[in-house]
Parts: structure tokens; C-alpha cells; sequence
């Protein structure tokens, strides 16, 4: 359904008559004179990129675990029981069986004793009723940055906002093939989609570690709405 | 809260805050470790001229462009099945956010921090139909509970409480027993606020960077607040400033990047989240209903006038962080929600030269905040300039300066600002510096460094020289 648009014209005819000008309807894409973004990280091979991003976990308060897809279920397992294991909820995510985590979470985790649930576009409230209770969230990663330590997630009906916020601890897949240098490659990939007229996600997640505040006296804590820790899990996938 | 905070008078506010103590240890400690940061981010970035240039292009084409940039936006926000209205007043945009309230019957409302919210007084609208409006920045729920305190920090709206004082504020209003340890209050607001998530019928929030072509929002947090109060409510409401907008993903990412090195030190926030439209259909967080409301208030009588570049702002605060005398005086003593020197310039601008005529004058036009400034926004320039109109207009200044120097502790009696000032030299210059002369200075020094260098402030400045000298050899 398209949305309604409300006082529009007198507003922009007004911007417009301030700029001194009549209204513009078209405008080409600029090109700009700087463009400083594209020397940052720009020769780095991805193990190095591996190295930077492992170095910016120390700086983002995030746990950091290298994996292979050979030993990714044991790595896993291990998060999450120094997590205190509990109850995990994930997206429905056909990478999960991909990486061969079927087995650790479908006969494992409730021999365990640990609650898995699957996210289900079939059941909102109990999605948000279970995303609330679990005490750990886990994602996946759709394009890694390096520099600043940084997953990027895009939501749709089986990736609920919501895992990677309401649960306390936060465990994200970062598959080695998305590593890359710095926002300005996940921006131009996105914007790239659009000018392709894809439809972009509704809600793009760039998530930096755990959730944190330093508005008390400027003593940086962390841990306030989102989750208090985090754990990302490389996995060489390629 | 509107713009004006405060109905004492200017001078009062200066010598009230002056004997605030505890404020203005955590300001002087704040601003240290926020500049500190921030320098230490943008050496390691490199190229920070050319990054500052690229934020400053980038913000001027958007403004030369803002009709056509505005229309797009609009258009793609509606394709998502958004709403988007227009609001050329702060009144135009509270009735219509109240109209939403009230179809709604909405009783509990969430809201992120924003500051053009704060602006238009939105939370006193929606109190007024009955509404309950908490405010989920952890700094602006401190403020909130406390009796609604005015914000005197752009970034840090609690920057003048300590955790004593916050402890008492939640153990007085709420029965809070726990200690004044910061990681215990935090849990206990954040165990708080999560069932008023669950159970808001709207969430609020700002608006750093909207994305034209696709008619996203980006919002930029560290404590995952907004990302809760836009997956959790029905509703959502977007209040942003008819200017925080940019082209594509592409230059939003440049934005974002510069926002948060200078404003926090960090090279990016925990949480940068772009929101379009209305969550898709089958999804079963997020939004059913979005409404964009965007507010002029003021806004486009700036535009094509003289003070049209602090429309470039980003409201990162890095300007508040650098100036000597925010570091005196605290963000209560500007009496508006916007403080330091981008809050001197803008609050005359958009609340008028009548509440604000004294403000400019809240400066010693070091240009401290124009090097800081990392969308290259002539500030001390436009201070200037104030004072030139307001003399024009009155046919003499309504503050004496040299008073107020001495009332800010910066006049020459005093070497506060002289010891800053020059120990501030040395790291602030030393991206520059090369074998201790300076080849690329920044701001007033450019032209001169173009032709020759200038030697580079030395690590000790003459006085700590004298000091160690007198100490170590004159006795």
C-alpha cells in the first residue's frame, strides 16, 4: 500500500524560493571532488582483514572465535555453554543446515536440555514472547567490516529484528567471505541493489559489538537495552 | 521541552552554573576525553582533511539541492507504504502527531533521543491528551525521571549529574535500592524499560541521516534503544529536521563515519540501523504504520541567508567539546536545548534574538570549534557575524564582552584559558606536524602554511617550561 504524502508542494515551492530558484524535479548524480574512503584498508588481502577485525573485537568489547565449518558445532556449543546455555533462538536460515549446525541444534541442544526456537513468520507474538525469554540470539552475518568490527543484518520474515536485540547475549556467524574493509563496501553494495530496483530490507542492521552507554560520568558500561555480551564466530567458507 | 530552557537571566544562568563544581570537573574531564578520541580516531583514519572536505561537499550539495533531494525522499517513503507529512511550523507538527496519538488511543508512547522532538516540545503535546512519554536514551531517562532536567550536552544529555545524584533521582521517584554503581543503574533501567517496550503503543524517535534514495532512515545509537522502539510498537513516528537528509547509502556512510569518530571516538556506534517504510508484509517485528514528519521550524529562513552553512550540522558536539567556554560555564548556562557553539549559532536562529541576543557573546572566537568541526562549518565566523547583526539591530551590544570574559574566568587575570588553549596546540596540530614543523595547518593557518612552514607548538607550553625550570633549577 503506498503511503500518503501531505503538504508537500507549498513546503519544498518555499525551500525552493529561499534557494532562489524555481522547484527542481531532476538533478544528475553528483560527482564529488573527495573521496578519502576508498584508500582505507584498500590493498589488505582478507586474512589480514581477518587480522584487523580480530584486533577491533579487543576495542568493541566482542569475543572473538576463529572457526572452520569442520569445527564450527563444537565452537558453537562452547559460546554457548560459557553463556550458560539455557535457550537459544535463531533465524530461519537455511545457512544453518548449510554450516552443519542441524545436528548440534535440532538433537543436541535439547538433550542438553538447552530450548531452541526457530523464528516462525506464523507467530508474531510468540516470536517476540520467545526473543524476550531466550537468553542468547544467534544471526548471521550478510557483509563483515573489518575496521570498525561491524556485522551487517538484513531483516526479513524468518530474521526477526528482534533476535539480536532482546536476548542478553548475542552470537553472530561471520562467514570469511564477507570480510571486507570498511562501511563504504557494504554502503555501495546496498545502494548498488537500489539503483538495481531491488527491494532493500526493511530494517539493515550494522551491529558493533554489544549494546553500551557512557552516559553516567562518562564511565563507558556495557550492556544497556540491547545485549550485554557478544560473541562473533568466523567460519572459512570458502 | 522547547528550544528556551530557561527564564532566568543570562547573567544569572553564567554565575549560578559557575558555582556548580561537580558540573564543571565533568565537563573540563568530559570535553579532554571526548577530544582525545576523537583526535586519536582521526589519526588513525588519515586523510581527515580530505574526509572533512568530502562531509562538507556533500552537505552543501545537499542543502544547494534540498527541494529535489526532499521530493525523493518523500516518494520512496510512500512506495514502503509510509506516511510522510510535511510540517512548516513546530505546531503543524505536534497537531499531527497528536492526531496519530489519538486514532491510535495510544496510552503508552516510547521515544529514542532526538533533539528537533525536543525542539517542537513534542513530549508536552502528547502529555497534554493524557499520553505517557518515556524517553529511552538512558541520559535522557535520568533526566526525565528527574523532573525533567534540560539536557546540557548534545551527546551527553546527563553530563552534569553524577551517579550520587542519579541514584538519589530513581531511590526518590521510583523506590530504587540498589547502590550508585553505573553497571547496577543501567540494569535497573534497562530491566525497567523493557516492559515499556513490549507494551508501547507508538515509538518516537530522531532522525540522523535520511537516505533519499531508497526514503530510508539511519539511525546511529549505542545503547540498541532505537532499535527497540522501532521492532517493538505498532506504530512508528520519525521526527527529523528537513535538513538531515543525504543523497544515497553511499554518502550517508561518509556522514555516519565522521559523526561518530567526532562525536564519541568511535569508528562506528554499536548500532547503525537504516529503516525503510513499513515492515514488509509478512514480517513479524517492526512497524505496521510509519509516519516521516518533516520539520521546517524555522529551518528554510536560514537557507540562502548568510547562516545558511550550520544547516550543515550533523550534531555531533565535537564544536561543544572543544570550546573553552562550554568548558566554563556547562550546557544549562545557554538556556536552550542546543549548546555550545552550534547551539550559540542556531538557537538566535531558530528561537529568535530576543531569548537568545546574549549568546553569541558566549565566546572568545578562539575558532577552536571550526577546526573541530568535521563538515567544516565556519562557526566562530557565524558567531561573528551574529554580533555584527544584533549591534546592527540594537545599535550596541546587550552584554558587555570584557565582563564576561572576567565572569568566564578567561579574562587576562586569569591563564585558564591561555593554559588550555595551548595545550590543546600540540596534539590538536599533530596530524599536521612533521619533524616539528607544520606543513598543512588547518583552519587560519592554511593559507600561511601554503606558502612556508610554521614551527609546531612545542609538547610543553612556556608556562609548564617556566614551572619546571623554576622547580627543578631556580631554588
Amino acid at each position: 500500500m503506498t503511503g500518503m504524502i501531505q503538504r508537500r508542494e507549498t513546503f519544498l515551492a518555499n525551500i525552493a524560493k529561499q534557494l532562489g530558484r524555481s522547484p527542481k524535479t531532476e538533478l544528475p548524480r553528483p560527482t564529488w571532488q573527495y573521496q578519502p574512503q576508498d584508500r582505507v584498508l584498500k590493498d589488505a588481502t582478507k586474512d589480514e582483514l581477518v587480522e584487523i577485525l580480530i584486533k577491533q573485537c579487543a576495542n568493541i568489547h566482542t569475543n572473538i572465535v576463529i572457526s572452520n565449518t569442520a569445527t564450527l558445532p563444537e565452537d558453537l556449543q562452547d559460546v554457548v555453554d560459557k553463556y550458560g546455555g539455557q535457550s537459544v533462538i535463531t533465524w530461519k536460515d537455511k545457512r544453518f543446515q548449510d554450516y552443519g549446525l542441524s545436528a548440534l541444534m535440532n538433537e543436541q541442544w535439547p538433550q542438553a536440555n538447552i530450548q531452541l526456537y526457530e523464528w516462525d513468520s506464523q507467530q508474531p507474538e510468540e516470536n517476540i514472547r520467545q526473543a524476550e525469554k531466550a537468553n542468547i540470539g544467534v544471526t548471521i552475518s550478510e557483509m563483515t567490516l573489518a575496521e570498525s568490527g561491524t556485522a551487517v543484518l538484513f531483516s526479513s520474515k524468518d530474521r526477526g529484528r528482534s533476535i539480536s536485540f532482546l536476548p542478553e547475549k548475542s552470537i553472530i556467524i561471520i562467514p570469511k567471505s564477507t570480510i571486507v574493509p570498511r562501511m563504504t563496501q557494504a554502503a555501495r553494495w546496498i545502494s548498488e541493489k537500489i539503483r538495481q530496483g531491488e527491494k532493500i530490507a526493511s530494517c539493515i542492521n550494522f551491529v558493533t559489538g554489544p549494546s553500551n552507554s557512557a552516559d553516567i560520568e562518562m564511565i563507558l558500561i556495557v550492556g544497556v537495552h540491547g545485549p550485554i555480551q557478544a560473541t562473533y564466530i568466523v567460519i572459512d567458507d570458502q | 521541552m522547547a528550544m528556551k530552557t530557561s527564564d532566568d537571566r543570562f547573567q544569572q544562568r553564567v554565575t549560578k552554573e559557575l558555582d556548580n563544581q561537580f558540573m564543571r570537573r565533568a565537563v573540563s574531564s568530559a570535553q579532554e576525553r571526548f577530544q582525545t578520541r576523537r583526535l586519536q580516531q582521526a589519526e588513525e583514519l588519515g586523510h581527515w582533511e580530505e574526509w572533512r572536505s568530502h562531509g562538507e561537499e556533500i552537505r552543501k550539495h545537499v542543502l544547494a539541492n534540498l527541494d529535489y533531494y526532499l521530493y525523493q525522499l518523500s516518494e520512496n517513503v510512500a512506495k514502503r507504504g509510509g506516511h510522510v507529512f510535511f510540517a512548516q511550523t513546530a505546531q503543524e507538527a505536534t497537531d499531527y502527531i497528536q492526531s496519530i496519538a489519538k486514532k491510535k488511543n495510544a496510552a503508552k508512547i516510547v521515544k529514542s533521543k532526538s533533539m528537533v522532538t525536543e525542539e517542537i516540545n513534542l513530549n508536552t503535546a502528547l502529555e497534554a491528551l493524557g499520553c505517557e512519554v518515556i524517553e529511552t536514551d538512558l541520559g535522557e531517562y535520568i533526566l526525565q525521571v528527574a523532573d525533567h532536567e534540560p539536557p546540557s550536552h548534545i551527546v551527553a544529555p546527563a553530563l552534569h549529574k553524577n551517579k550520587e545524584q542519579i541514584r538519589d533521582v530513581f531511590k526518590e521517584k521510583q523506590g530504587y535500592s540498589q547502590t550508585e554503581k553505573p553497571e547496577e543503574l543501567a540494569l535497573y533501567v534497562r530491566e525497567k524499560l523493557r516492559q515499556e517496550y513490549l507494551t508501547a503503543d507508538i515509538g518516537i524517535t530522531g532522525c540522523n541521516f535520511a537516505i533519499a534514495e531508497s526514503g530510508s532512515i539511519t539511525l546511529v545509537t549505542n545503547e540498541g534503544n532505537a532499535d527497540l522502539v522501532t521492532a517493538l510498537p505498532k506504530t512508528q513516528i520519525t521526527v527529523m529536521g528537513m535538513e538531515r537528509i543525504v543523497p544515497t547509502f553511499e554518502e550517508m556512510e561518509v556522514l555516519v563515519s565522521l559523526l561518530t569518530r567526532s562525536a564519541v571516538g568511535q569508528k562506528l556506534t554499536s548500532y547503525i540501523t537504516t529503516l525503510t517504510g513499513v515492515k514488509d508484509e509478512e514480517d513479524t517485528d517492526g512497524p505496521e504504520e510509519f509516519h516521516l514528519v518533516i520539520v521546517d521550524n524555522g529551518r528554510s529562513a536560514i537557507l540562502g541567508s548568510e547562516f545558511q552553512p550550520i544547516l550543515q550540522c550533523i550534531r555531533c558536539a565535537a564544536c561543544v567539546n572543544a570550546c573553552p567556554v562550554y568548558r566554563h560555564v556547562g550546557g544549562h548556562t545557554y538556556g536552550s536545548i542546543y549548546s555550545g557553539p552550534v547551539g550559540v549559532v542556531l538557537s538566535p536562529l531558530l528561537g529568535g534574538y530576543d531569548d537568545f541576543k546574549e549568546l553569541p557573546y558566549a565566546s572568545t572566537l578562539c575558532g577552536a570549534c571550526t577546526d573541530a568541526c568535521p563538515v567544516k562549518i565556519p562557526l566562530h565566523q557565524l558567531i561573528h557575524r551574529h554580533r555584527q547583526v544584533i549591534v546592527e539591530n540594537e545599535g550596541k551590544a546587550p552584554i558587555s564582552e570584557k565582563l564576561l570574559m572576567k565572569a568566564f574566568g578567561l579574562g587576562a587575570s586569569s591563564p585558564t584559558l591561555y593554559k588550555m588553549a595551548t595545550k590543546i596546540a600540540a596534539p590538536a596540530m599533530s596530524p599536521f606536524t612533521k619533524n616539528k614543523t607544520i606543513s598543512k595547518g588547518p583552519g587560519p593557518l592554511k593559507a600561511w602554511t601554503e606558502a612556508r612552514d610554521f614551527p609546531a607548538p612545542s609538547k610543553d607550553s612556556f608556562r609548564d617550561w617556566m614551572k619546571h625550570r623554576t622547580k627543578g633549577g631556580g631554588q
